[in-house]
């Protein structure tokens, strides 16, 4: 009887834990390309460009009750880059840009997630683009997220964030006007 | 005048098209090394590769009807030149037409895999024909490297036309310049 209720307590107070940790996991749905990574560079200061890259892959963790417990992994196709213009996107890919031969992935690691409001959130983590790895903070909104009607369930969000190309390596001159761009991200995480 | 090729030389289109290809491939070859690599604010930035273009689709254009005014006119006699010279000249004659298919098709690729035309001098449009995400630099790559291979080889084509005219003093140089000999009674007057 005694050993019993030990036992009992003991796997209420591990369930206890693993609920407590329980934020769940979701796979970035890029398979039916339920999420994207755009970007916008402006062109001689005079208007935007956009593009984006249309192979990524990526997971992360959320648990809307602790939401600075969640974590986000994104791997990036530089390869897959598109701006709508093939003779642009070859250039792109070049080495005196982004040099997709020596670096043909870009990745994304969050290191720590703070909440900044209802459903609001800056992402620090570590990018490495170019091969260069450095901090950057995503401010991160959860659009929606519940079940989905085939029988799954999703959340998602968008975040954004402003890179120096500098930053990164990255030394072509475009100009004076073209030395930032905006990344944003959309996702949708189906929940494992 | 002989328009049409003979069994002694080449007439006056098979001169013209060996010699205007011949300007317009070295200019082609010089033009591109050099325009890709202009600065992003460089006047020529547009306008180099609009031209690189446009002249491309032409030097295909008068590739295709060299090729076909080739098959349909006799083939000069290649006296004078051994066995081995006279392998040598037909491979790099025909290696000359594989090789500058091969250029000008990958060119046209690079341009071309997003869907956007070539304009050719605001004259006329040649379509896209395939749309494949991210040709465009495969064909870069074969683009560069075969250009260089037409070059080495044009080198290696002007070096043999050369040594045949001063080393051994054959007619093979002058006849792509000058033509056939006119029908003489007096073979003494052949000689210009």
């Amino acid at each position: 009887m005694q050993i019993r209720m030990i036992a009992l307590a003991v796997a209420a107070f591990a369930s206890a834990i693993s609920t407590a940790a329980m934020a769940a996991d979701y796979v970035i749905d890029t398979k039916n390309a339920h999420a994207s990574i755009n970007f916008r560079i402006k062109h001689l200061g005079f208007s935007w460009i956009a593009g984006r890259f249309d192979k990524f892959s990526g997971t992360f963790s959320y648990d809307d009750k602790n939401p600075d417990a969640s974590k986000v992994k994104i791997e990036i196709d530089t390869t897959s880059i598109d701006t709508n213009y093939a003779e642009r996107d070859k250039h792109l890919r070049g080495a005196d840009l982004l040099d997709t031969e020596m670096f043909p992935t870009a990745t994304f690691e969050s290191t720590n997630v703070k909440a900044s409001g209802p459903d609001k959130a800056a992402i620090t983590g570590k990018l490495t683009l170019h091969g260069v790895t450095k901090d950057v903070t995503i401010d991160a909104q959860r659009v929606g997220g519940g079940k989905d009607p085939w029988g799954g369930y999703r959340d998602g969000f968008t975040g954004t964030t402003t890179l120096k190309l500098a930053d990164f390596g990255i030394m072509r001159d475009l100009g004076p006007f073209s030395k930032e761009v905006e990344l944003t991200l959309d996702v949708e995480g189906v929940k494992q | 005048m002989h328009i049409r090729d003979t069994s002694q030389g080449y007439g006056i289109v098979s001169r013209l098209f060996h010699w205007v290809m011949a300007v317009a491939i070295f200019g082609m070859f010089a033009l591109g090394v050099w325009m890709v690599k202009l600065d992003y604010y460089n006047p020529y930035y547009n306008v180099a590769p609009d031209f690189h273009r446009s002249l491309g689709i032409l030097l295909l254009i008068a590739l295709l009807a060299r090729w076909l005014w080739r098959v349909t006119n006799p083939k000069p006699d290649l006296d004078g030149l051994s066995p081995f010279e006279q392998k040598a000249s037909y491979a790099v004659h025909w290696g000359f037409y594989v090789l500058l298919l091969a250029l000008m098709v990958s060119g046209y690729f690079i341009s071309t895999p997003e869907g956007q035309p070539i304009d050719v001098f605001g004259w006329f449009e040649v379509p896209s024909i395939i749309k494949m995400r991210g040709l465009e630099s495969g064909a870069g790559y074969v683009h560069r490297v075969v250009a260089y291979v037409v070059i080495a080889l044009a080198a290696v084509h002007t070096l043999a036309a050369l040594k045949h005219h001063f080393v051994d003093k054959s007619e093979i140089l002058s006849r792509m310049w000058s033509g056939p000999p006119r029908p003489a009674i007096n073979p003494k007057e052949e000689n210009h």
